[in-house]
């Protein structure tokens, strides 16, 4: 660009990038978002008054490796950030690649045990737990899904090679998102599958 | 939003700029469709809260109507509830919010010396989905057979209490057009408290450090924080209620072991930091108006931002006495009795601030003060009556009664509107380069303050003496009729006033007289531009040395203290032509017009619409989003030379 945008890449007064401000606030805000889902599924843990229940569907196993294909996802992540900081436009793609096939890795996992869960007899209004578990993780998997979309979009944009590497930031702020969301599945595992009543 | 610059033009790209093109030309229609300039966006919002102002208003009067005689059949019970819900929603969601967002868009960039905010389209996506959100939930009403009265608009209340508001007992789609018409607005304030946050953070001008910020601006900081942290919280609770409305989840089924009070909890838990959300830009107006008009600085200026900040932190604590009756107990009512009460010490703060900055000033009874004069009285009474509410046995009795409908109104409409009415009389010259007519002025004040008064007052009377709210009609032994009659009598004097109101703002419009830059001999950064101040606000950046750095090039003190004028001082910025040659004359490049926010917004109400009536619209209304996402953040938000 030959002249600044206003808005564009002007130096801030608190020296922290505005795009990397917004997507802070919006995790922050996120953050409230989660809370009250998890909360309203704490609430009403064990208050169901007919099964099927936690105990009966949840296979801790599977969901143990599904948990463990996320967390491996934010070490490609930081794996990609790393390749294109350095400027290796080619690793970046690499694992960009790597981390939106585990995310969908873990969506497909998801979709798997929601199937089992329904085939059990387990649907949105079979009780309180059906209600809340579905709602809860099922946002948790939108997040997921819409992390996997804007990494399929930054790497086709990087085929053409839209992103180098003065555009690192650009990674960085899906890297925040993606790790946000992984957090959130590790407190979501941790309250709702490892700690039963 | 990642903006990546796409090296390859499509045909489509190409058509797309053609577009953007048409809207460079400021005159056209589309170069308001497309704005991203904040002063237009601030207009836009600006306008359609009126209109929307007038909608609720007249929803108020027909409620007033019913109310006037005992045992009266002007509306149905069913209406009535139907237009007490829209007028509450309305107001709270379709008029102070926007109000507010209107006074953010216009004043903050101005009053921190920059071009605009920090993420221009994200600001005129978060306008357009406010505004799908509003046609879409006035568009209930014409669902129902609404010729033979049956409105379709919904009817459980504008808290939306569940079960109540579940479809067992809110049949038909009213409550859905509600609650999915509330998450729109719920994304559209959450993208301006990113919006603002950032730009007050990031974009202040040189020397403009957090303390030398104008006090709105400071208000406009808490809103924002306030909005970012309360908004997902009803999102949750509204989609708990549109899982089970439109998919028969048990979120708030008792049957199943649901519990109604995880609606309130939620609601509430939004719904006091909202409080704050309608009250703290009225806040920031105040300490703007009353300033100027005494010409003295801001009495305590720490002291009313502390406050601002503190009332941010505390409205988070103290939600539960809008549920005292529900039977949490006497710990949890006792506690946030306590909690409530304290908050009411920072309140009070404020207002002995403005107190003080009036206190010896050579005071200017314009309008815009008289406004401002007037809400800080009448915020006072409503303060008042809050703290009786926050003694737990006084609230059990008021609980649901007309003493309640008193009281918030004493602050919503005597603290936000009327500060709200002060601020358009203030900023009107900015944006017009006209001034409104005073007379007409303090006719709308007195009117306004006077029909205001008349209509709330006797409601304080008539709920201590047990009139319930939300109650379609009365008997006429109960001793009630002459209070409501006042009522109503007061509630059309607003009408007047507001009328009055209107007819000023049109006739300013076109034959106010010239304001020129500064009309108030004002203190903040805005007054140093032309009115109206040019698309990019500052020629060249200001620097800021003090807190009133615009009042301290215009007067400073002489050796003994008095405040004498500066010779040549307080210059503005002359005025200059631009021919279209000359637009980027200064090298400022502000950013291009864009459609894809509006595109994207656009796709909100299809969704809605499809979640009710047919899924197939859903996937339609998600590729719009999409479309307009990509485009978005595919396009440049600087054409190139």
């Amino acid at each position: 660009m030959a002249h600044a945008a206003a808005t564009d890449h002007l130096e801030t007064s608190t020296g922290i990038d505005n795009k990397k401000l917004l997507m802070w606030l919006f995790l922050a805000s996120d953050c409230l978002f989660f809370g009250a889902f998890i909360a309203a599924y704490l609430l009403y843990r064990g208050r169901s008054v007919v099964g099927p229940y936690p105990e009966d569907l949840f296979d801790i196993p599977f969901t143990s490796v599904s948990a463990f294909v996320l967390l491996m996802s934010s070490v490609t992540m930081v794996l990609a950030l790393a390749a294109i900081q350095r400027g290796n436009v080619r690793n970046m793609r690499i694992w960009l690649l790597t981390t939106a096939v585990l995310g969908t890795l873990f969506v497909a996992g998801q979709v798997y045990e929601f199937t089992e869960f329904h085939h059990e007899g387990l649907s949105l209004s079979t009780n309180l737990f059906g209600t809340t578990f579905y709602v809860l993780t099922g946002f948790h998997g939108a997040h997921v899904t819409v992390g996997v979309f804007i990494l399929m979009s930054m790497f086709i944009v990087s085929m053409r090679g839209g992103i180098q590497q003065k555009d690192s930031l650009t990674v960085e702020l899906a890297g925040l998102y993606w790790h946000f969301v992984d957090i959130v599945w590790i407190v979501i595992f941790t309250l709702i599958y490892l700690i039963q009543p | 939003m990642a903006s990546i610059a796409v090296p390859k033009r499509s045909p489509l790209s190409e058509a797309l700029k053609g577009a953007r093109r048409a809207a460079e030309n400021s005159s056209s229609i589309w170069s308001w469709i497309a704005t991203v300039d904040h002063k237009r966006i601030g207009i836009l919002y600006g306008i359609s809260a009126v209109v929307f102002f007038i909608v609720g208003g007249v929803e108020a009067l027909l409620l007033r109507l019913q109310l006037a005689q005992p045992d009266a059949n002007f509306l149905d019970p069913d209406a009535y509830n139907r237009l007490f819900t829209m007028h509450g929603t309305t107001m709270v969601f379709l008029v102070v919010m926007p109000l507010s967002s209107a006074f953010f868009n216009l004043m903050v960039p101005l009053m921190i010396g920059a071009r605009d905010v920090a993420f221009p389209r994200l600001n005129a996506f978060s306008y357009w989905t406010f505004l799908a959100g509003a046609i879409f939930l006035n568009a209930s009403f014409f669902t129902g057979d609404i010729l033979n009265g049956d409105l379709g608009a919904p009817g459980g209340g504008w808290f939306g209490y569940a079960p109540l508001s579940l479809r067992e007992f809110a049949p038909g789609h009213g409550m859905d057009f509600w609650m999915l018409g509330l998450q729109m607005f719920g994304i559209a304030s959450l993208a301006g408290g990113f919006n603002f946050i950032v730009t007050i953070l990031n974009m202040r001008a040189p020397g403009m450090t957090l303390f030398r910020m104008p006090v709105f601006v400071w208000m406009t900081l808490v809103t924002s924080f306030l909005i970012i942290f309360a908004m997902p919280v009803i999102a949750v609770a509204l989609f708990e209620l549109t899982f089970d409305r439109l998919f028969d989840a048990n979120y708030f089924n008792a049957e199943a072991g649901g519990n109604p009070l995880l609606w309130q909890h939620m609601f509430w838990l939004f719904g006091h930091p909202e409080v704050y959300i309608l009250i703290l830009p009225a806040f920031g107006i105040l300490s703007e108006i009353l300033p100027t008009f005494s010409r003295k600085p801001l009495f305590g200026y720490a002291f009313v931002v502390f406050s601002g900040v503190a009332i941010g932190f505390m409205s988070w604590g103290v939600w539960v006495h809008h549920m005292y009756t529900t039977g949490l107990g006497t710990v949890a009512n006792s506690a946030f009795g306590i909690s409530t009460i304290l908050i009411a010490v920072p309140t009070g703060v404020k207002v002995f601030n403005w107190m003080g900055t009036l206190w010896g000033g050579s005071i200017r009874f314009r309008a815009p003060l008289m406004f401002a004069v007037g809400t800080v009285a009448m915020f006072t009474i409503g303060g008042l009556s809050g703290v009786t509410h926050s003694m737990v046995p006084s609230d059990y009795q008021q609980n649901s009664s007309y003493y309640v409908v008193a009281h918030f109104h004493y602050v919503l409409f005597g603290g936000a509107i009327m500060a709200l009415f002060g601020g358009i009389y203030y900023w009107f010259p900015k944006f017009t380069g006209k001034l409104m007519n005073e007379p007409l002025g303090h006719l709308n004040f007195w009117l306004m303050l006077i029909g205001f008064n008349l209509t709330f007052f006797p409601m304080h009377i008539s709920g201590l003496l047990g009139m319930p709210r939300r109650v379609y009609t009365y008997n006429s032994d109960m001793g009630w009729d002459f209070w409501n009659l006042m009522s109503t009598v007061g509630a059309f004097l607003i009408a007047l006033s507001v009328l009055v109101f209107l007819y000023n703002f049109f006739l300013s419009l076109r034959r106010g007289k010239e304001s020129g830059p500064d009309p108030w001999d004002a203190r903040t950064l805005e007054w140093s531009l032309p009115s109206p101040p040019p698309e990019y606000n500052f020629k060249e950046i200001p620097t800021v040395d003090s807190r009133d750095h615009f009042w301290n090039t215009k007067y400073r003190e002489d050796e003994t203290g008095r405040v004498v004028p500066v010779l040549a001082g307080g210059v503005v910025e002359p005025e200059e032509e631009h021919g279209d040659d000359d637009e980027h004359g200064h090298g400022i490049h502000m950013p291009s017009p864009s459609y894809m926010p509006l595109i994207a917004s656009i796709g909100f109400p299809i969704v809605a619409t499809g979640l009710i009536y047919d899924y197939a619209l859903v996937p339609v209304g998600f590729a719009l989003i999409l479309i307009g996402l990509f485009g978005w953040v595919m396009e440049p938000a600087t054409e190139e030379d």
